[in-house]
Formats: structure tokens, C-alpha cells, sequence
């Protein structure tokens, strides 16, 4: 039987594969894609990986991510692959890596954090001080973040 | 050397650093204490090393130790003091933010002293102000003059080398005994931590203490650790953190520092951030173990430190 594809290949833009399975919607949050962006966009959820068991796929049609974007996706899919496609062919393929610092995306779990204060001017910023598993430092209050997925902003 | 400009954690210092206020503090104590009239033996000195010179407390929150000895440490070199201490009577009642209050403040002083509720307050607010902000406690996070004048006392008492310390009390919520156990990793100390079950050191400030260098032991008992240790730090067991107040009065009771207590190791000194409720006996003031009144005192030459190299006043005074 012919093996069916649940997306098809994209012929110019970014597949971004080896996401953590259940991430690809914050993957999309992360890059600020969302229904009033032109792009075409193919989002696959918990398809079987040899590698991962099941991972996410995210395909972002004629546009091409750069390393500084995606990078940041490392918070919550840090064995995610970036593959850049030209005219149906791979033209580069990279890793992501956490950012050392990270200002916005994600918000201190700590309530009482200056950071979470409506009325000041001030994004949350972290400080990545383990890369595995990921920990993030909060500049203002200190305090460690494990778990990225839950403080998306 | 020193490359602050402002304090806000105990995070952001080497021990070069540490060493640097430590010296500089112990350099301006004659100018702490009160001058003497008389023949000439008088302890303290007079100095205008900060003459001209302003000093703004933002104090959001209640203080006493801190806020007072800012103010001392700045009129003893000179200096002068400008208060917010009712944010009912400013601008903060009709709802402006911290940032702003800055922004204003800033322009009327030379050095703010910060106290907040929110944690990570007044690392905001550095980066709002021209002028140095020292931060005098932000919420439950750090309060990084504190845990000077904790070393301060300690070096002072000739202990800093070699050090073996029994902190005793709220381990997982209290603010100073994390950042001071920190600072004290940096000296390799010996650190004991002794504290009910639920009030445990957290396990991530433990596995950083020992990365650092420090040799961490747990105990729920002092009498177990009591010969051992030549610091007890004591601090306030809340009655909030237990839901049944019976289990509060049996805890708090075990961990009570008695004149029976200190005699299983007379040499021990015993220190307290203050205030005190009824963790460390009355009858314990009076001994020559305690040194918390003398620990407030050393609040006030260590801010002398670091407002003088704040402001960039490092001759002597």
C-alpha cells in the first residue's frame, strides 16, 4: 500500500521537525504566527518518530525562519530541527540552541515577581543557566523556571 | 575593583568584592560610633566624607533596622537623608508606578534605598535610575546589606576563616538565610542547617551551596550540632507556615535557644537578623554568646562602606 503523507512537502520555506510532542502550537505561539499571518501553515501534532516516539512538525510556507527566531523555540522543543527548503530541496538544516538571555515568551511563575506587575513598564526577562535539562533564571526575582511549556506568555 | 553601581543581590558579588566592603567597612566603624566628649577617649569621629550629598529611603514596606541605619550611616559621613515613609502621603496612593516614583526621585538625590513587596522590584528600578539603587529587601527575595553586615559580624568576631555555622529556623521560606548561606559558600564554611521537616533548606539552593565549595550537613535537632558549630544564625519560625497551631507552639518550642542550651558549648556566639519574638530566651540577651544587638550595631559601618563607594568617596573618612 502507498504510504500516505498526512502533509505534504513544501516547495519553498521552513519544516521545522522534532518538536516535543504537544509543543507545535506553542512553537507557533513562540514565532507569533497565528490566523492573521499571510503564511501557509501545516501543523502536524503526536506523528510516530522512530527518534522520539512521537514529536510535532510545523511547515511554514515561502518563509524562511532565521536561526535568532527560531532559536528561542529551544525553551519548550529543544531537540526541534530547522530545515530550510528551496525549490523542493534542503538547502540548510540546523539545530536549535537556547538563547543565553530570553526577554519576553515566557513569564515568571512567581506571582509576586515585579515582572508580573500590571502597571510597570517591564517584560519578563530569564537568564538560561542549564541548557539539560532547561533552567531558566528569572533577572528580576531569581527564581528557576524547569518548566517553560507552562509560563508561554 | 569594585564595578557596582548598584546593590541588588547577593548574586551579583565575588568574594573579592565581599572582602573589599568588609575592609572598607571596618575602616570607617570610628566614624560609626557616637562621638564621646571629654578626655580624648572618646570611640567615635566625626566625618563629612559624604558632605553634599543625598540619600533618598523608598520604603514600601515597614522597616526599623534598616531604614534607621541607612539614615545613620549616611549623617555620620555627612550626608544627608530624604524619607518616603508613608507611601499613603505620596504620589504611590494616587497609583503611580514604581517605575516613575524612580524617575522622579532619582532627580532629587544621589543614592535610593529601596524596600518593595514585589520581588525583583528594585532590579527594575536600576534600570530606571541614574543613581545607584541599594536594595533594603524586594518581597521575599533578597536583601543584600544584610547578609554584609551578617559577614561583617562574623569577621569581626575573628570566625570568617574556618567558619562552621548552625542556621537555625525557616529554611525553605526566609530570605536571609538563603542569600547569607550563599555568601558563606563562597567562604567554604561549614553550614549546618537545622530546621523542622517542612521548613527544609530547598534541595536547589543545597546543590548549589555544594557546588560552590560549602559543606552542607542537615539537622533536625541543635542539640545534635550544638558542640559542633561556633555560629548559631536564628531566625523566626512563622506561625503562618502551619496550618495547626498546636503543631506551631510543639515546633517552635524545639527550636528555642536557652541559657541550657548554650551551655553545651560556651564559646558559641549567637546571632539573629532581628526582630526576635520568642526564638532566643530573654534570658539569653544578657550572656556573652549574643551578639544580635552588637549585629544591628555593624548595620551601620557596612552601609557606611557602601554608600561610600557608591558615591565614589573611597579616601578615608
Amino acid at each position: 500500500m502507498k504510504k500516505e503523507l498526512k502533509v505534504v512537502p513544501i516547495k519553498n520555506g521552513t519544516v521545522i521537525d522534532h518538536i516535543t510532542a504537544g509543543q507545535a502550537l506553542n512553537v507557533l505561539k513562540i514565532l507569533e504566527i497565528n490566523g492573521r499571518t499571510d503564511a501557509v501553515v501545516s501543523v502536524v501534532i503526536n506523528v510516530r518518530s522512530k527518534k522520539m516516539g512521537r514529536k510535532d512538525i510545523v511547515k511554514v510556507e515561502d518563509r524562511e525562519l532565521k536561526p535568532d527566531e527560531v532559536d528561542k523555540i529551544a525553551l519548550i522543543a529543544p531537540n526541534a530541527t530547522i530545515n530550510i527548503i528551496h525549490d523542493s530541496e534542503v538547502t540548510g538544516k540546523h539545530k536549535v540552541y537556547l538563547p543565553k538571555s530570553i526577554e519576553g515568551i515566557i513569564r515568571c511563575a512567581n506571582p509576586n515577581c515585579i515582572s508580573n506587575a500590571e502597571k510597570e513598564p517591564v517584560m519578563s526577562k530569564f537568564i538560561t543557566v542549564s541548557e539539560n535539562p532547561p533552567q531558566f533564571r528569572c533577572f528580576y526575582c531569581e527564581r528557576i523556571i524547569e518548566d517553560a511549556s507552562r509560563n508561554i506568555c | 575593583m569594585f564595578t557596582k553601581r548598584h546593590i541588588i543581590s547577593t548574586r551579583d558579588f565575588s568574594k573579592e568584592e565581599i572582602d573589599y566592603v568588609l575592609s572598607r567597612a571596618e575602616e570607617l566603624e570610628i566614624y560609626a560610633r557616637a562621638e564621646e566628649p571629654g578626655d580624648g577617649k572618646g570611640r567615635g569621629r566625626k566625618s563629612d566624607l559624604l558632605k553634599g550629598k543625598i540619600l533618598a529611603n523608598l520604603f514600601y514596606e515597614p522597616s526599623t533596622r534598616t531604614r534607621f541605619s541607612f539614615e545613620t550611616a549616611m549623617k555620620r559621613l555627612g550626608g544627608e537623608v530624604i524619607n518616603l515613609s508613608s507611601t499613603e502621603a505620596s504620589s504611590v496612593a494616587k497609583g503611580e508606578n514604581l517605575a516613575d516614583t524612580i524617575r522622579t526621585v532619582s532627580g532629587y538625590c544621589d543614592v535610593i534605598v529601596l524596600r518593595h513587596p514585589h520581588e525583583g522590584a528594585s532590579r527594575m528600578a536600576a534600570s530606571f535610575s541614574p543613581v545607584p539603587i541599594i536594595n533594603a529587601g524586594d518581597g521575599a527575595g533578597q536583601h543584600p546589606t544584610q547578609t554584609l553586615l551578617d559577614l561583617y559580624t562574623i569577621k569581626r568576631e575573628g570566625l570568617l576563616d574556618g567558619l562552621r555555622i548552625a542556621l537555625i529556623g525557616d529554611l525553605k521560606y526566609g530570605r536571609t538565610v538563603h542569600s547569607l548561606a550563599y555568601a558563606l559558600s563562597l567562604y567554604k564554611a561549614t553550614l549546618f542547617f537545622v530546621s523542622p521537616e517542612a521548613l527544609r533548606m530547598p534541595d536547589e539552593i543545597k546543590s548549589d551551596l555544594k557546588e560552590a565549595g560549602a559543606e552542607v550537613l542537615e539537622s533536625t535537632d541543635i542539640k545534635e550540632i550544638i558542640k559542633e558549630a561556633n555560629v548559631l544564625y536564628v531566625t523566626r519560625i512563622q506561625k503562618e507556615r502551619f496550618p495547626d497551631p498546636a503543631e506551631y507552639r510543639k515546633v517552635a518550642g524545639t527550636y528555642r535557644i536557652t541559657t541550657d542550651l548554650i551551655e553545651e558549648n560556651e564559646d558559641v556566639i549567637i546571632m539573629h537578623p532581628l526582630p526576635k519574638v520568642d526564638e532566643i530566651d530573654v534570658e539569653v540577651d544578657g550572656t556573652k554568646n549574643a551578639r544580635y544587638f552588637k549585629q544591628t550595631f555593624y548595620g551601620v559601618p557596612v552601609r557606611m562602606a557602601i554608600l561610600s563607594i557608591l558615591l565614589g568617596k573611597e579616601e578615608m573618612g
